[in-house]
């Protein structure tokens, strides 16, 4: 039931082009994200932080994509669960545990924004919002300006099947495929949008069959096999800067964990479904796939979970001490400079 | 030069002089824009910077953001301001604060180009003033030009800002409103007001088509009765100089405050409240608005828009009254 078991299939990152230090790179980066997300929840019932949104379940996807993508080149609109990807791309933990803390120097907001909500200029990760789907527009314009500029950079934005529910997630692709701009546009299809279920959100099948009513190509993937992600991202990011226009991509997964820590899943969905997946989680499922090739073994295992606990403490020692925004500085940067204080 | 070619020439000279400048919006490239405002351009700058956009005003805004946000400088045309509410949300929540929720990080340089305003038998959907809808979300700039040179003025400076701009353009100003505009590079800084005419009788404080209506007026009470009105062009609506508008109130001590949005909700209670939070003992007259009705839009009929509409006669009797005051 790991689902890498054949001989062929060891050798899978290899064939895709991944060395043994990039395959075991990706499987830190989703470690590393699964434990910063599981103590994050723990903060908030500690009253240590006030929210946490989760991302649980979904880091195979993530980070198969991350890998696929040029960090530095690329330009990420991710939305609130991107934990691993924004890992991937270059955030760090003390980075992220500063954003859960709102603190002064969190590169995201500033202590602005709630957690979840991504945005690091340098690393090209495009500041986003919490009304849901407003980034896939925005990612047609940053692949427009790929365009227009003649830079060889895709843009590859993420959201929810909720979300593909939205006026801007058609506009925005069907702006992207009447230009064939080089767009990468996934779905993180985790089966809820907070409470709702697929079948009550979607009338398709799938959504990656929604890619034809805009004549751009749709791929449906297995979300927890990180690898099947990379090769379609991969793919996809090939198509675009070729020219040949923007892709679909619908990552099935599950989201574990309730929809924020202000959710009680257990209203609407059962433990025993919720079980179910966790036994179809991806991440072991990697590790398992790392040993099976031989290129990893519970000891590392051991060591590395030491590393990375060692890691999320300092992330969040580094940001309880950090100190909080100025109370005035709310009234910074409404506009640029000087300016931005008129309304005071 | 008309008010729609000085709105062409500024986007023509700000696209010649800085090649990150482009258009995009509904019919702007082969067609020129339903009332021609980006007529010529795309022959001149091709397809790419002179973009016709599928029909939907959320992807052209949002599109615009996302550009500008990488550092182009777009320029997004609404084809009428009634189209703006399905891109509000790209608006409001996104443009107004990308530099604030980044903590400076990002910016969105885009404007937003916007035909307003009625009188030419548009109906509900074709002749709304949608200013008070954006007015009040700070991160956003509002401009809404009168005469041809302020329209060029601040067009340019609206496309060097480094902030979102909403850009105004009455729709009867395109054609009825002519005037000298120079032919050298000039900007007219956006968050300043102008004085249009002096005087110390009273004093008229609007902006957009009905500038032209006070301006009328203003002359034809100074031949006929002496009354001299002073009239401030607000030209900027967000953010509204404060120092031009409390200097204005303070000429004459009367006030009278004019424009076509409906006077519930309306920029003119922001002024209002202006002058009366800090001039209020120095007033010799309560401040009046005359402002359009508060009825949902405006009709179509021939009767019915004229009644709907300010003219010059509404606006001489508002305004002779208030001197009598």
């Amino acid at each position: 039931m790991t689902g890498y078991t054949s001989l062929e299939q060891q050798a899978k990152h290899r064939q895709l082009g991944l060395s043994d230090g990039q395959a075991i790179d990706m499987y830190r980066t989703m470690l590393l994200a699964r434990k910063l997300d599981e103590r994050s929840m723990l903060l908030q019932r500690a009253g240590k932080i006030n929210f946490h949104i989760s991302g649980i379940g979904q880091e195979t996807a993530q980070v198969g994509a991350a890998f696929a993508l040029q960090p530095g080149v690329d330009y990420l609109l991710p939305y609130y669960r991107d934990y691993a990807m924004v890992l991937a791309f270059g955030m760090t933990p003390r980075e992220l545990m500063l954003c859960a803390f709102a603190k002064a120097e969190d590169p995201n907001s500033g202590g602005r924004q709630m957690p979840g909500h991504f945005g690091h200029k340098r690393l090209k990760i495009v500041t986003g919002s919490s009304p849901v789907t407003t980034q896939v527009p925005h990612a047609a314009g940053f692949a427009l300006a790929a365009r227009m500029t003649g830079q060889k950079f895709v843009s590859f934005v993420t959201f929810g099947e909720g979300s593909s529910n939205q006026g801007d997630f058609h506009e925005g692709i069907n702006f992207a495929a009447v230009q064939r701009l080089p767009a990468i546009f996934m779905c993180e299809n985790n089966q809820y949008a907070i409470s709702v279920p697929y079948h009550k959100q979607v009338g398709t099948a799938n959504i990656a069959d929604r890619a034809i009513g805009y004549g751009i190509a749709g791929v449906r993937v297995d979300g927890t096999d990180a690898l099947e992600v990379y090769r379609v991202v991969k793919e996809a990011r090939e198509r675009a800067i070729r020219g040949e226009g923007p892709t679909l991509i619908e990552a099935v997964m599950y989201r574990l964990t309730p929809h924020s820590t202000s959710d009680n899943d257990l209203v609407y969905r059962t433990r025993e479904e919720v079980e179910y997946h966790r036994s179809r989680d991806g991440l072991p499922r990697f590790r398992q796939y790392l040993i099976d090739c031989g290129i990893w073994s519970e000891e590392q295992d051991a060591k590395l979970a030491e590393e990375i606990a060692a890691i999320v403490k300092d992330a969040i020692d580094y940001a309880d001490k950090a100190p909080y925004p100025a109370p005035e500085d709310a009234l910074k940067h409404v506009y640029a400079e000087e300016e931005s204080t008129w309304r005071s | 030069m008309t008010y729609i070619q000085a709105i062409t020439s500024a986007m023509r000279d700000e696209m010649e002089r800085d090649e990150r400048v482009f258009v995009l919006g509904e019919d702007v490239g082969v067609k020129g824009g339903v009332f021609g405002a980006t007529k010529g351009l795309q022959e001149r700058f091709g397809e790419l910077r002179v973009l016709d956009t599928p029909l939907a005003e959320s992807a052209i805004a949002g599109v615009a953001i996302g550009a500008a946000m990488y550092g182009l400088r777009p320029i997004a045309e609404m084809q009428y301001a009634d189209f703006m509410l399905p891109a509000t949300n790209q608006i409001i929540s996104e443009a107004a604060k990308i530099r604030y929720r980044s903590n400076n990080d990002w910016n969105c340089p885009v404007v937003i180009r916007a035909p307003f305003g009625g009188g030419i038998f548009g109906g509900l959907y074709h002749s709304q003033c949608p200013e008070s809808v954006f007015f009040g979300t700070p991160g956003l700039k509002i401009v809404a030009p009168a005469t041809p040179y302020d329209a060029k003025g601040l067009l340019k400076a609206a496309i060097r800002d480094e902030d979102p701009v909403i850009y105004f353009e009455h729709k009867k100003c395109y054609q009825m409103i002519e005037g000298e505009v120079p032919e050298d590079d000039y900007i007219v800084p956006i968050g300043k007001a102008d004085v249009k005419r002096e005087g110390s009788d009273i004093t008229v404080i609007t902006y957009g088509l009905t500038l032209h209506f006070a301006l009328q007026a203003a002359e034809e009470l100074s031949s006929e009765q002496g009354i001299e009105a002073h009239v401030l062009d607000l030209r900027t609506i967000q953010p509204l100089d404060r120092e031009a508008i409390l200097a204005a109130a303070a000429r004459t001590g009367k006030v009278l405050i004019i424009h076509e949005d409906n006077k519930t909700g309306g920029v003119g209670g922001e002024v209002a409240a202006i002058i009366a939070e800090e001039l209020l003992y120095d007033l010799d007259a309560p401040i009046r608005r005359l402002c359009g009705y508060d009825v949902p839009a405006m009709p179509i009929s021939p009767t019915l828009e004229k009644f709907y509409m300010l003219n010059k006669d509404k606006v001489k009797t508002a305004m002779r009254e208030l001197a009598l005051y």
